[in-house]
């Protein structure tokens, strides 16, 4: 029994997520027979992409034991730019998408750190704000690519692979890796699992902070980017309640909303999760609603899994 | 003297029986006995991590003791929670203090208990007449309807004390309760503990300061190492006497000789100020020497060992690292020029608890152990290895989380993370606190090892053999000023209390400090 705690508990071994992800798999394949096969599998791993990536950033992020609400927001920004700055060069539009990103993040970060208000709220702000500039910049209005090489990149593909996957699991490489080998990541780390013992260890905390704030505002712009190219085009109200979907598969993932805690395979686990549940429902043809319904159950299930699995003498509050 | 002697003859109103309390590997309290009679003040003495808390916290229904009994006016009980206890009339009164700030000071009186009227509604009338008469009692100055935030800590207090008297109780345990007062604040709690007596109800009280108890209580009992080592009537011993029941043997566990062969200046303060913190400090540490740093919490010890490393900013004098003026802009500063501290209280500032033992123990070294950002493990790991074999910490590998060792084990992680950096002063704030007896003799050793290889060391401590075992000067500090400074190898320990109770000065004693 211990033994099968331990295993489950992840540590060195498998994360629970990645059990869930597994379960999943089998599932689906075994009710519906479109699911398991090149073409699908390819396409979850596009329509995951989105989320992943944002959830790569909001890990580092939430890991300091901050969070960013603003991520939506800034992929409608970015993806906008990026289509509306069009008639300047593709490069130019790409590129300034980018560093509005950048920008968001390290605003979002200077203020955390300078003013030590919590990041809830900043980012709370931001996203209200930012999204309030997308519609300042669009006047309300859709816009469609006109540059052709844009909209055939979302689509193309290396070999079997489309572009969009192979990019999100190389970035999930590298995240993982600076994460895991990095001194950056090391504070991280430190800096949301004890930010006093963090600065009396000499860490610079701010300057730690507003680094993996600007992390996430690039993955944020980089989402909004790639988005577009798959849609060929950008809306106003592109990105709505992502933030939402990121934190819930990075909290699936296993790491903790207190920071101090958790890792990019886990997020990759979260992610995969709900791109799997949304994609098998969908060929099971599972009616949509239902679906943010079992979304919503499951997450609640699961952590309550996890925290049995992680403090065995946990019952919740007394008295 | 009839009172004492009606004490004496008076039933104990609580008793607690060979109480044995054993937490994985460690045993914190072997067979201990204490009993309180109605109408005394028993104090209960002993060093940090000696027993008393746990004790206590059995009492009150916090820890179930392994063997035991605890026996209440003659009835053999078991308290599961904290809630049957104080329900059996057994009150704690905590060091830290347990309000809710942004509620009234009535509402805080009666948290859990608010007097309600028919439609389970709030019974505000009743609520504020009822804690009116308890503030009374207390003598308190201040209204039912202030808000706790708006208090001062010493009123806080009060408003701790009034929670306890809604419940007649039977025993009043006050742990360290002066800690966070200031001197003219002190006569109003004697006032209410003689109070409580007077009314028969039975006090433990839990202080260091020799002054406090043998104004207040009529027995002391003492524990040391989770054994009781005894109990003596106040108005039969000494103070002498009873510090001597008090370290017993952990003084002569510590061999280790001290240095002797001290460098230039390493350190050099003067006239430190940080306003309402410290005033006009001054002091040396030489290289390879180990100045101990006495007195009491409050004093504003640890408050100048952060100016030091850069956490305050001082508003007048200076600090100078070997030989050049410094004022830290940021702990990265301070770390990168050679200081290391170690904190007072390793859970919160020390350690990161939920990370391993090897990632802790190179955090303030992150750049020595990676080369373009990327950690080198096989480096990492022999660090840990190096540090682990030298100091010889208990833990079953590098992968355990540090949160799980002992607090010895911790400790020495603490001291390896510093080491690591190679600093050029190693500041050590109550560097045993809550630590057993075994590791405290190790790291006592440790210290002076490091200060022979020429380190320049400052120990913060509030117990007297640590101060006295370890260093080779003794600066003692009383509200925010350093009252005297002494050879530690020639002072008396009534010399140092007085000069950290802020009775030196003028005093004949205070002339035979070197300063």
């Amino acid at each position: 029994m211990t033994t099968l705690k331990s295993f489950l508990r992840g540590g060195a071994f498998i994360q629970p997520i990645w059990i869930f992800v597994i379960a999943l798999f089998v599932f689906f394949s075994l009710m519906s027979e479109y699911f398991l096969s090149l073409g699908n599998i390819n396409n979850i791993l596009v329509q995951t992409s989105t989320i992943g990536l944002l959830a790569l950033g909001m890990t580092y992020v939430m890991i300091n034991g901050n969070i960013d609400l603003s991520v939506g927001a800034t992929l409608g920004l970015a993806a906008s730019l990026a289509v509306g700055l069009q008639p300047l060069g593709l490069t130019v539009a790409v590129l300034a998408s980018l560093a509005a990103g950048i920008v968001i993040g390290a605003i979002n970060g200077l203020i955390v750190w300078k003013t030590g208000v919590n990041a809830f709220i900043v980012t709370l702000g931001a996203m209200i704000g930012v999204r309030g500039l997308i519609f300042v910049y669009t006047q309300e209005q859709s816009f469609y690519a006109s540059n052709f090489a844009f909209v055939d990149f979302g689509a193309s593909t290396i070999g079997p692979f489309p572009v969009l996957a192979i990019i999100f699991l190389a970035c999930t490489l590298i995240m993982h890796l600076v994460l895991k080998k990095t001194g950056h990541g090391r504070n991280t780390f430190a800096v949301g699992g004890n930010p006093e013992a963090a600065m009396d260890a000499g860490i610079r905390i701010g300057r730690n902070m507003l680094i993996n704030f600007i992390i996430v505002g690039f993955f944020a712009a980089l989402a909004g980017v790639l988005l577009a190219t798959q849609m060929g085009a950008s809306t106003p109200n592109l990105g709505r309640d992502y933030e939402l979907w990121t934190i819930t598969a990075v909290v699936l993932g296993g790491t903790k909303l207190t920071g101090g805690h958790g890792s990019i395979s886990g997020t990759l686990g979260g992610v995969l999760a709900i791109g799997i549940l949304r994609n098998g429902m969908n060929m099971m043809q599972v009616p949509a609603f239902y679906v943010l319904v079992i979304l919503g159950a499951i997450l609640i299930t699961v952590l309550i899994i996890d925290q049995r699995l992680n403090v065995p003498t946990a019952k919740g509050v007394r008295a | 003297m009839t009172a004492m002697t009606q004490n004496a003859e008076a039933r104990p109103v609580l008793e607690l029986v060979d109480i044995t309390k054993r937490f994985p590997g460690v045993v914190a309290l072997n067979k201990v006995s204490f009993d309180v009679r109605p109408g005394e003040v028993h104090a209960l003495l002993g060093e940090n991590g000696a027993g008393k808390s746990t004790l206590m916290k059995v009492l009150a229904g916090k820890h179930r003791p392994n063997g035991g009994k605890i026996i209440l006016e003659d009835e053999e009980r078991v308290f599961d929670t904290p809630k049957e206890a104080k329900r059996s009339g057994i009150v704690l009164i905590h060091q830290e203090q347990s309000l809710v700030p942004e509620m009234s000071v009535a509402e805080n009186i009666f948290l859990g208990s608010t007097p309600r009227k028919w439609g389970n509604r709030v019974d505000w009338k009743r609520l504020h007449a009822d804690s009116t008469e308890i503030l009374e009692r207390l003598k308190c100055d201040f209204s039912s309807r202030d808000l706790v935030s708006s208090l001062s800590i010493a009123k806080k207090q009060m408003v701790e004390i009034a929670r306890a008297l809604v419940f007649t109780p039977k025993i009043v345990v006050f742990d360290e309760p002066t800690a966070s007062l200031t001197d003219h604040e002190k006569p109003v709690l004697y006032d209410v503990i003689r109070n409580l007596q007077a009314q028969g109800v039975g006090i433990v009280y839990i202080s260091h300061r020799m002054d406090e108890i043998f104004q207040l209580s009529q027995r002391i009992s003492v524990l040391r190492d989770g054994e009781y080592t005894g109990t003596v009537n106040t108005a039969e011993t000494d103070e002498e006497s009873v510090t001597q029941m008090m370290i017993g043997r952990s003084l002569e566990l510590d061999h280790a000789s001290k240095p002797s062969e001290f460098g230039g200046p390493m350190l050099e303060v003067r006239g430190l100020t940080v306003k309402g913190v410290c005033s006009d400090v001054s002091f040396t540490v030489r290289k390879g020497e180990i100045v101990g740093m006495y007195g009491l919490v409050g004093a504003g010890r640890s408050e100048v060992a952060e100016t030091i490393f850069g956490l305050r900013h001082y508003t007048a004098g200076e600090i100078r690292l070997d030989g050049q003026v410094v004022d830290f802009r940021s702990t990265h500063d301070a770390v990168t020029s050679g200081i290391a501290l170690v904190p007072e209280d390793r859970k919160d500032q020390g350690l990161v608890l939920g990370m391993n033992c090897r990632d802790n123990m190179t955090l303030a070294g992150l750049s020595t152990v990676s080369s373009f950002g990327f950690m080198k493990s096989r480096d990492e790991r022999a660090v840990y290895d190096r540090y682990q074999q030298a100091m010889k910490i208990k833990s079953p590998s590098w992968r355990q989380r540090v949160g799980n060792l002992s607090g010895g084990n911790q400790q020495k992680i603490v001291i390896g993370k510093w080491l690591h950096t190679h600093p050029r002063l190693l500041i050590l704030d109550e560097p045993t606190r809550g630590i057993d007896v075994g590791s405290k003799a190790e790291i006592h050793a440790l210290i002076k090892e490091l200060a022979r290889s020429g380190y320049a060391v400052l120990v913060i401590s509030s117990e007297m053999p640590e101060v006295l075992g370890v260093s080779n000067r003794i600066i003692a500090m009383y509200d925010g000023r350093v009252t005297a400074e002494f050879d530690a190898d020639n002072v008396g320990e009534d010399q140092l209390v007085q000069a950290i109770t802020g009775m030196t000065g003028s005093t004949p004693q205070a002339a035979g400090a070197v300063v």
